[in-house]
């Protein structure tokens, strides 16, 4: 058992965290303030070839795995750009894993290239608003006419599409078949057509930096060649997407945990009330310990999840515990920020406010805390399925 | 043209310094390293020389323990084409004129046409090196640069320093010493491909024995680190604000003698 990273992941985790806090806390703030895109940030991680990190060095990325890729993500985290920032570079992360796993040699030359440096801008098409986290239940509809596929749909929950040039897709191309209900579904990659999808953005608690929304799909046209691995295994070469993504978020979580808790535990020093620190109460100084311990904990079981990925093992139970314990860390210890910096911690100056705001998100999404406690009864304690 | 960049790896600026307990080192417990910020300027400067010239090499140099490695790899992400890390015990007590010595060996090895300094490293800010290496070497030494070329037949070098109110332009022959001053350039971030290509590169670690130079006892030591003493307490002039405004001005004018 080796804790320790190797060389160049130490090199990685340092330069990813300098690049990442040459972008201050005023500038996340400015950001969400006024609901503008962090393209600033993104173009300095394109610039750095930071974003082709996952695509193989073949088609011009870096070929590092999901554990390199969350190094980097828990840097962006903890660096304070909260998922503002991390949200635009994960969009690099996992959403193409798929192409890269299972995709065409033609497929993957047309698009990788472009990914790897940053032209390309992709949304996630999974959810829907009447589908939620049964996925087998997708309504978006796909059929084949000669050689391409006609599209008619809904998702929702799309982060990016105000600006994305493509869209990785979940539709049905066979009706639902009870006894194997994830079959039938095929993943695109698809043009983001705007002549035949319509964008509408959904006003939100946080990230207002980076936009989610609403999409509505009416005859998009997409090649045959577009479909990612198998026609009808859509589901199953997507699970390369949400485990990662699970990992992602986790790692994020805890990073953002870390940014809020550094500020809380500088001014517990620095804040004098009663003629000493306030961090000198075990009232105050216990709640910071204990998560920064969660956080510790968390940060653990992500790093577990990130290697068995890597090493092409099964990672389920782990991805989805990651996300639900370093949601949870991540959340507690933003709240411990805001109550230790008292009145401070409400006011939007003082920075945690927005972290708190942020990372509320992740015991939501990418999946329900709730959601992963019943992945966890069915599939790894054996328990019955309750719905 | 070959280009050396002798770095040197210090507290990152946020470090709260400690002194240690024998009062002649800082505590180097939970130190994070990093690359003294104006050396970080010289190898900038370095790789920008050899991108403007289309060829040569750049070789970073650090003398220390083998935490040094870490900064002279960030160097290599960088850009630069290789390291020297001159790592052996008998360094540890180098006073500047030792480093001087040693460097100036690595230099004669090396047959550099320009060594690239900043202009102090940021723990210590003795400043010292380049003028100490360059007088060894018998080379000219142009301190604290914001601007330099290079003549095209690379026997020459106009280099550029602030002075107040104005710049003043140097002209000297290669090979020289330079030092680097805020200003000159915006370092590079190393991009992802530059740190796994880093890997690669060699980091040749070199003994004094290979410099051919045996230390000798430093002719200038720490005799005693003090840390400042805290501030006085502030007084806070309460009451009535014509009799305070007028005692704030008394105690101004005769405890402070500040106006």
């Amino acid at each position: 058992m080796d804790f320790a990273l190797t060389e160049q992941q130490e090199l990685i985790r340092k330069e990813a965290a300098a690049l990442a806090r040459g972008f201050s806390l005023d500038y996340w703030l400015e950001k969400d303030r006024k609901a503008e895109y962090p393209w600033e940030f993104v173009k300095a991680f394109a610039a750095g070839g930071w974003l082709g990190m996952i695509v193989p060095e073949e088609y011009g990325g870096s070929g590092l795995g999901v554990t390199e890729a969350s190094i980097l993500l828990h840097e962006i985290c903890a660096a304070g750009a909260g998922t503002s920032g991390a949200s635009p570079i994960h969009f690099y992360m996992f959403p193409p894993l798929p192409l890269i796993k299972h995709g065409s040699a033609d497929l993957k030359g047309r698009y990788l290239r472009r990914i790897a440096t940053g032209e390309i801008v992709l949304s996630f098409g999974v959810t829907e608003p009447n589908a939620g986290s049964d996925t087998s239940r997708v309504e978006t509809r796909a059929e084949l006419h000669g050689d391409r596929y006609v599209i008619q749909g809904r998702k929702v929950w799309n982060t990016n599409a105000q600006e994305a040039t493509h869209i990785v897709l979940l539709a049905r191309t066979a009706p639902r078949d009870p006894a194997a209900p994830f079959r039938g579904l095929t993943l695109f990659f698809a043009d983001f057509d705007r002549s035949k999808i319509t964008v509408r953005e959904i006003e939100k608690l946080g990230r207002a930096a980076v936009d989610s929304n609403e999409i509505f799909i009416d005859g998009l046209e997409v090649p045959a060649g577009n479909v990612v691995g198998e026609p009808g295994s859509g589901f199953y070469h997507l699970l390369d997407s949400l485990n990662p993504e699970r990992i992602f978020t986790a790692i994020e979580a805890v990073g953002i945990g870390r940014a809020a808790l550094d500020r809380a535990v500088q001014y517990a020093k620095e804040r004098i009330v009663f003629d000493r620190p306030i961090g000198r109460n075990q009232a105050v100084a216990h709640p910071l310990a204990q998560a920064w311990a969660r956080l510790e904990a968390a940060e653990a079981i992500c790093w577990k999840a990130a290697w068995l990925y890597d090493r092409g093992r099964p990672c389920g139970a782990e991805a989805n515990t990651a996300k639900l314990v370093a949601a949870d860390a991540g959340f507690e210890a933003c709240d411990v920020a805001v109550q230790t910096l008292g009145g401070y911690g409400y006011a939007r100056e003082f920075y945690v406010e927005r972290l708190w705001r942020e990372v509320r998100l992740y015991k939501i999404a990418p999946i329900s805390q709730q959601m992963v406690l019943n992945y966890l009864s069915e599939r790894v304690l054996g328990l019955p399925r309750s719905y | 043209m070959k280009i050396l960049v002798p770095i040197k790896q210090v507290p990152d600026t946020a470090t709260q310094v400690r002194v240690a307990a024998d009062a002649r080192a800082i505590e180097s417990a939970g130190i994070t390293w990093i690359i003294s910020p104006y050396d970080e300027f010289a190898v900038e400067e370095a790789l920008r020389i050899k991108e403007k010239r289309g060829q040569g090499e750049v070789v970073a140099v650090s003398l220390g323990p083998d935490r040094v490695k870490e900064a002279l790899r960030s160097c290599l992400a960088m850009g630069a084409d290789r390291a020297i890390h001159v790592n052996d015990p008998a360094f540890a007590d180098a006073d500047t004129l030792t480093t001087a010595r040693a460097l100036a060996a690595v230099i004669k090895q090396e047959a550099p046409q320009l060594a690239i300094f900043g202009r102090q490293a940021i723990d210590d800010d003795m400043g010292a090196l380049p003028a100490q290496v360059a007088e060894l070497l018998g080379w000219p030494s142009l301190y604290w640069i914001m601007e330099e070329a290079i003549a095209a037949d690379g026997a020459s070098i106009r280099a550029g320093r602030q002075v107040e109110g104005g710049l003043e332009v140097f002209e000297a022959s290669l090979p020289c010493v330079l030092a680097a001053q805020k200003g000159l350039n915006e370092p590079r971030y190393p991009t992802l491909k530059g740190i796994m290509g880093a890997k690669k590169k060699e980091i040749k670690d070199l003994k004094a024995a290979d410099l051919g130079i045996a230390p000798e006892p430093p002719q200038l030591s720490v005799a005693r680190l003090e840390s400042l003493p805290p501030r006085p307490p502030g007084r806070v002039i309460g009451g009535d604000v014509h009799e305070a405004v007028r005692e704030l001005v008394r105690a101004l004018r005769e405890e402070a003698k500040a106006i």
